[in-house]
């Protein structure tokens, strides 16, 4: 299982899914009501390290996580 | 080194323990940036939500950049609510000459600003409202779209 975490502003409960790459998480997301503009603006990390290509595969136990648009100080 | 709090940072006594753990070890530039909440836009606050252990891998890839130009870094945030005039965000550069710390300390702060992984809210009329317009979408936002 993967488990998919909505970081910060996110109101979203943590997913658990059994897929093997972000493709997979992507299509399930972009059918997923009120997620469009998170999709647009967050950044994807898989075991807290940011990730830029949808074919990184996945793999039992990992963990992906959605970071909205980010604002610290 | 990097440390979080809860609530609003207590100023004084961390840039004096800071100043202290290095008084002695031949840095001649110190240079401290403090960020304080200003009264505007009729909040009561500001509030911040963290995820640590990514905080904690960008904090790490800067500690090593100082670290090639001799130099070290110091950070504290708050988490949760922080009142007006309060501080939530404290960073600092050691480095032998001031213009290492100089650069050094403006690229840092920026790159916080852009890439940490923090969330911030206004807290106004008892309600926690995230500042999506002030915040800035790390790059590489939108793979999933």
């Amino acid at each position: 299982m993967i488990r998919v975490e909505f970081l910060g502003p996110i109101q979203k409960d943590a997913l658990a899914l059994d897929i093997t790459n972000l493709r997979a998480l992507a299509t399930i997301l972009q059918a997923t009501p009120d997620m469009k503009e998170w999709l647009e603006n967050s950044a994807i990390a898989v075991n807290d390290t940011l990730v830029t290509t949808l074919d990184f595969p996945l793999k039992d136990g990992d963990k992906v996580s959605m970071l909205p648009p980010v604002c610290g100080g | 080194m990097l440390k979080l709090y809860d609530g609003g940072l207590e100023v004084a006594s961390i840039l004096k323990e800071w100043y202290t753990e290095e008084s002695t070890s031949n840095y001649g530039a110190f240079i401290p940036f403090v960020g304080t909440i200003r009264d505007e836009d009729g909040i009561d606050g500001l509030s911040f939500d963290i995820y640590e252990p990514l905080l904690e891998k960008w904090f790490e890839a800067w500690v090593a950049k100082a670290k090639e130009q001799g130099a070290i870094i110091k950070m504290a945030h708050s988490r949760g609510d922080v009142l007006l005039h309060e501080s939530s965000y404290i960073a600092s550069v050691f480095s032998p000459k001031r213009r290492v710390a100089l650069e050094f300390i403006d690229a840092f702060v920026e790159d916080f600003k852009a890439s940490a992984p923090i969330w911030k809210y206004d807290l106004k009329n008892g309600e926690r409202i995230y500042a999506l317009e002030r915040s800035t979408a790390i790059e590489g936002s939108g793979l999933l779209a």
